[in-house]
């Protein structure tokens, strides 16, 4: 399967240790900016309850779901526990002359 | 501002036909309002830390420490009645905000602490702590939704009968004896198996073994002690103390408005003292929490700064929340559909969305 890489947004927009929406098409993502500068990215859906992960806290490598605190590893997806059961979908990123570009299958 | 809906008596089972009545509404698992609140300060509010929950924690072992104490040392006169009570409130009521907040993942920033207090405070308050949890978590879902909350305090009519056993916790305490023999013998109802995953069924079944060990020991010591007071320490404090924890629990929703996505409407906020406070880990500013349950108990109170231009009036004591509860509650038993309609005043915020505005 290729990809197709999409401008999210400069690179700066997002606050270290933080998250960001990014709506592409019919779909929602997550995009995380690690406390040392590391780019992830992540389906933008808790995978309990289909929440906005947007909105929720990230610490360190944990993004927690602001409706009922599941937690994921946002590197890996994985899920960290109850309430939540099912691994977070990962995606490439890539930054290229100060902007984020964010992998998408085609 | 009361308002009367219906008079049809509502059947409050996850398993009955509201269910499916509440996803034809929309009210299942729907988006809900949020006061409008800057990105930037609203992370600041989220921000965990493990020192307020280890100072409020080792004041709250302390007590129960001292109280107890108190109750060993003059059992046998009257002298240990207001240890006990002291006791029994530490124990039956403080542990169930205890349950809650660290249920919540929130009150420490260390992810153990809240998992060990977690679990001695789902033992006192008697909240199976793998039940709950999830329990808890449809509650914040589809909050006071009749056929998806298994976490309305008083269905309505209520029963007067019902609420003053309350008091003592019996209701629960029974149900939750059966619960644990039940799932002591590897049995989920079907009530259980609507919002608990089936891979969390063995820890169910494990804590509830766990359970029973322990109240068979305390039982076991005081039959051979020939006396109460093992079953004062443990057991019977999550009856004798809980009645604060029951008020507590009333305030929070009750004569409030059923199947609403806007916690303005179903949340009341009341202001407390101190003590209060420290018993109920600041859940008296309880529409912000549901709004918001990132945010931990201790910057709870400054969350209601930030938005209290959004909402309702807040209460200005227990008590003036009781004058609203109780004169609603006893027209409910007569009239099912009446409720206290909060004056939300108009949007500052589009619903379905999240508002959080960039910072």
């Amino acid at each position: 399967m290729s990809e197709q890489w999409i401008d999210v947004c400069c690179v700066d927009d997002i606050d270290e240790e933080d998250v960001m929406r990014f709506d592409h098409g019919q779909h929602t993502y997550a995009v995380y900016r690690s406390a040392d500068s590391e780019f992830f990215a992540t389906a933008g859906l808790c995978t309990h309850e289909s929440i906005h992960l947007a909105d929720g806290l990230v610490m360190d490598h944990v993004i927690e779901c602001p409706k009922h605190n599941g937690r994921f590893d946002y590197r890996s997806g994985k899920a960290l526990g109850a309430p939540v059961c099912v691994n977070l979908k990962t995606y490439p990123v890539r930054v290229e002359a100060g902007r984020l570009y964010l992998g998408v299958p085609t | 501002m009361s308002h009367s809906s219906s008079t049809e008596h509502r059947d409050y089972r996850l398993t009955g036909p509201e269910a499916a009545r509440a996803a034809e509404k929309g009210l299942v698992s729907a988006s809900w309002y949020q006061c409008p609140i800057s990105r930037k300060r609203l992370k600041e509010l989220m921000q965990r830390r493990d020192g307020p929950a280890l100072r409020d924690t080792a004041l709250w072992i302390l007590a129960l420490l001292a109280t107890g104490f108190g109750g060993y040392w003059f059992w046998g006169s009257w002298a240990c009645v207001p240890f006990f009570i002291a006791y029994g409130v530490l124990y039956g009521t403080a542990s169930n905000a205890r349950w809650h907040e660290m249920g919540h993942g929130t009150a420490f920033k260390t992810r153990w602490m809240n998992d060990a207090v977690y679990q001695v405070a789902s033992f006192m308050c008697l909240f199976e702590p793998h039940v709950w949890r999830w329990s808890h978590t449809r509650h914040h879902t589809d909050t006071i939704v009749v056929g998806r909350d298994p976490e309305i305090v008083e269905p309505r009519p209520p029963s007067l009968v019902r609420m003053a056993l309350s008091l003592f916790n019996l209701p629960h305490g029974f149900n939750t004896l059966r619960s644990v023999l039940r799932h002591a013998a590897g049995r989920m109802d079907d009530e259980e198996q609507s919002f608990i995953p089936q891979s969390e069924w063995p820890a169910v079944v494990r804590t509830a073994r766990i359970w029973l060990v322990i109240y068979a020991l305390v039982i076991g010591l005081a039959l051979y002690q020939h006396s109460w007071l093992p079953l004062m320490f443990i057991g019977l404090p999550s009856l004798y103390g809980a009645w604060l924890s029951y008020l507590f629990g009333l305030s929070q929703h009750v004569g409030l408005a059923e199947d609403v996505l806007d916690h303005r409407s179903n949340c009341r906020t009341i202001y407390m003292n101190p003590l209060l406070r420290f018993i109920y880990m600041n859940m008296n500013y309880h529409l912000e929490h549901h709004m918001y349950p990132m945010v931990p108990y201790h910057a709870l109170a400054q969350l209601h700064e930030e938005i209290r231009h959004d909402c309702p009036p807040p209460y200005p004591d227990l008590l003036a929340a009781f004058k609203e509860i109780i004169p609603t509650v006893m027209q409910q038993r007569k009239d099912p559909g009446y409720f206290i309609d909060r004056p939300t005043g108009p949007r500052t915020a589009a619903p379905g969305q999240n508002q959080a505005v960039p910072g």
